[in-house]
């Protein structure tokens, strides 16, 4: 039984050090990441958001070498960064507008402007919809990054396309 | 003298473009202060700019000179005397517009601190019998009497109790959270002191939702400018992460325990068991900024406003295709009518109104018809329908109501937590049989056949019977009564609100 754990502990440690060196700089932020938040209570969220923030993803590498620091099944953390719509598993290779898709944006237009921004945006950016900016009375809204825009129509959001 | 001139910094007008403003008005009279305050509520007229207590709005780069050179056609006349605010009572937003958010000076100028200051002296119990007696009820939602749970927690021992303010407004049509976390932070970190004082806490997270940067800027800083006055109450921000349902208080704590937001059992109770299983005060960020005032002034000065068992004053949010949208705080038991007609002006695009969804996502539609309907928890749910965080959207007569049902099934199907049957796959199977009935729509408009003639179109339809429009109807009604009585949380179990009601109300827009 001994002998057992022994020789997973050695294997685990060869897999990170193997990780390790592939990209140090890499997992000494990560490091620094982790031990900025470790000391407070329920700190994953914080520390997915850091990670998502530097990186653009929380990717599977990401998430084996965070079970082993954390103390937590891979499993976990994937059921977690899977269950939250900000964390990515790959990083998005377009910048990204996240449209409010919601009621209070469809009222004041968002479907045709959905449907009339497709082919602009196609290659440009990536259209993900979220739903609700808190700009209800001002829709269709956007954020760009934390950049807030509203009233928008296809004039003004293929001008922001535009200018990305 | 110097100049001033106010411009908003609330998201809001900065997403209508009031950083450019506020920018062009320094360029061009370099000698002005320009002062950045929370935004008066007033979102039509945004960015709205503030010279001398005249307004003008709203003002693009290009009216700069214009408002400068005293020719502008955008002026609106004294803004405290603007018909907006003036039909008001402004308890809880009564800084909105006045104010620099950041300011202390600002703050405690205008009444900031008082409750608090009070609460010291009174002790947990007078406070606790204040909350009580104000009639104060949860502003998220459910509508909870705020002082019972207080007092739940007070009463139930543990070393370590904690505050939590639930700011994850994910309702589309609100954002009365976000415009005071904006505009005056420091009223819901007092409010959140004066709960610590009431059942024993020293410890206070305020969950944000991440698509609220403005607002979890704002807070950071309020919150490290005012750690003295507050100390030993500590608050922390936490971010969410884009989930809608993280704003049930149940996943929000398991948000907030580094979890997947999956919706608790209750009981326990979060004010017996709650964060990290200890006893905690969940509340909205409406609910926690409405505690200063009445501390300050009194439980009956509060409760003097309202009617029946809804006491004290709404902020309410006028939303979606409506002419003059923002924040309108009154008293309970103003009539819907009222509300979109006489004070929204009816539509922005000036046809007819079609529906009003009040409540969020999960809140009724409403027709014309029911605009008689007074503004208060009862009334609303007795129609059927909820008030929820006081959000309200306005669809004029484009509007498509199954397309508005479909939605519904749609957004409780990409924001499911998944814990239970009829919300997950519930709301998958509603929407397949909406477009099945709008592909049965456009079939019969394009070949002019009828229902049987479709039928291929579905992989399980019983080949002896027809399926029509009123047996798929039928099957969406029993869908939505499973997902009703068979779901954990508001999520499942009011999705059927929107979709009933939309069916119900506008029949004719499901090809009957
Ligand atoms: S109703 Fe939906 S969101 Fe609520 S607990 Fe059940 S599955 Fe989760
Ligand atoms: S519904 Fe689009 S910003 Fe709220």
């Amino acid at each position: 039984m001994k002998g057992k754990k022994e020789s997973k502990t050695v294997v685990q440690e060869a897999w990170i050090k193997e990780l390790v060196l592939k990209n140090p700089a890499k997992y000494l932020l990560i490091d620094d990441i982790v031990s900025k938040h470790k000391n407070m209570e329920g700190s994953l969220l914080p520390i997915l958001h850091d990670i998502q923030f530097e990186f653009g993803c929380v990717e599977d590498e990401t998430k084996r070498y965070l079970a082993n620091v954390l103390n937590l099944t891979r499993a976990e953390i994937q059921g977690i960064v899977s269950f939250y719509h900000d964390f990515a598993n790959a990083p998005s290779p377009l910048p990204i507008i996240k449209l409010c898709g919601a009621e209070a944006c469809q009222a004041r237009g968002y479907r045709k402007l959905r449907d009339e921004i497709g082919v602009v945006a196609n290659g440009r950016c990536q259209i993900e919809t979220v739903y609700c900016l808190g700009l209800c009375s001002a829709g269709p809204s956007a954020m760009i990054g934390s950049d807030v825009h509203a009233q928008l129509n296809t004039e003004k959001l293929r001008h922001l396309i535009e200018a990305l | 003298m110097t100049r001033k001139i106010s411009i908003s910094d609330d998201a809001l007008a900065i997403a209508c473009g009031a950083n450019k403003v506020a920018e062009a008005f320094r360029k061009l009279v370099p000698d002005a202060e320009i002062i950045r305050t929370s935004s008066w509520g007033m979102h039509w007229l945004e960015p709205l700019v503030e010279i001398d207590g005249q307004g003008f709005g709203p003002v693009s780069i290009r009216d700069v000179e214009a408002v400068i050179s005293g020719t502008s056609d955008l002026s609106i006349g004294h803004i405290e005397e603007h018909p907006f605010l003036t039909k008001q009572n402004r308890l809880t937003f009564a800084r909105a517009g006045k104010t620099q958010p950041l300011s202390l000076d600002d703050y405690e100028a205008m009444d900031g601190w008082m409750g608090y200051r009070a609460a010291r002296k009174l002790g947990s119990d007078i406070i606790i019998e204040m909350i009580l007696e104000s009639g104060l009820r949860g502003r998220g939602g459910a509508g909870f009497p705020a002082g019972i749970k207080w007092r739940t927690v007070a009463d139930t021992p543990g070393a370590q109790k904690y505050i939590v303010c639930n700011a994850d407004e994910g309702d589309s049509g609100t954002f009365a959270d976000r415009m005071l976390m904006e505009g005056d932070p420091y009223c819901l970190i007092e409010g959140m002191a004066i709960a610590g004082l009431a059942v024993g806490a020293d410890k206070g997270f305020i969950y944000v939702r991440s698509e609220y940067p403005h607002a979890i800027a704002k807070l950071r800083t309020a919150i490290a400018h005012c750690a003295n006055i507050v100390a030993p109450f500590d608050i922390e921000v936490r971010v969410g992460a884009g989930v809608y349902v993280c704003g049930e208080e149940t996943s929000l704590l398991e948000s907030l325990e580094g979890k997947r937001g999956e919706v608790r059992a209750k009981p326990p109770l979060p004010a017996i068991k709650g964060l990290f299983g200890r006893p905690t005060v969940v509340n909205n960020v409406l609910t926690l900024a409405a505690v200063p005032y009445i501390l300050a002034h009194g439980a009956r000065a509060y409760a003097d406003y309202g009617m029946g068992r809804s006491r004290g004053t709404m902020p309410i949010q006028l939303a979606g295709n409506i002419k003059h949208g923002g924040l309108f705080e009154t008293a309970f038991g103003i009539s819907l009518g009222e509300l979109v007609n006489d004070i929204g002006g009816g539509t922005a695009s000036g046809k007819p109104i079609k529906a009003v969804q009040a409540g969020g996502p999960l809140g009724a539609y409403h027709p014309p018809a029911q605009f008689d309907l007074p503004f208060d928890y009862e009334s609303f749910t007795k129609a059927g329908g909820l008030i929820g965080h006081g959000g309200i959207v306005v669809f004029d007569d484009s509007a498509d109501m199954m397309a508005q049902a479909r939605f519904a099934m749609e957004f409780c199907a990409a924001e499911s937590c998944g814990k239970c049957t009829p919300c997950r796959l519930g709301s998958i199977r509603g929407l397949e049989i909406f477009d099945r009935m709008a592909k049965d729509a456009d079939l019969k408009a394009k070949h002019r056949t009828d229902p049987v003639a479709a039928l291929p179109q579905m992989h399980n339809a019983p080949k002896d019977r027809a399926r029509t429009i009123s047996s798929d109807l039928q099957l969406i009604r029993d869908l939505c009564d499973t997902m009703e009585y068979g779901s954990l949380c508001a999520l499942g179990g009011f999705t059927p609100y929107p979709v009933m009601s939309a069916i119900k109300n506008w029949p004719e827009d499901f090809g009957g």
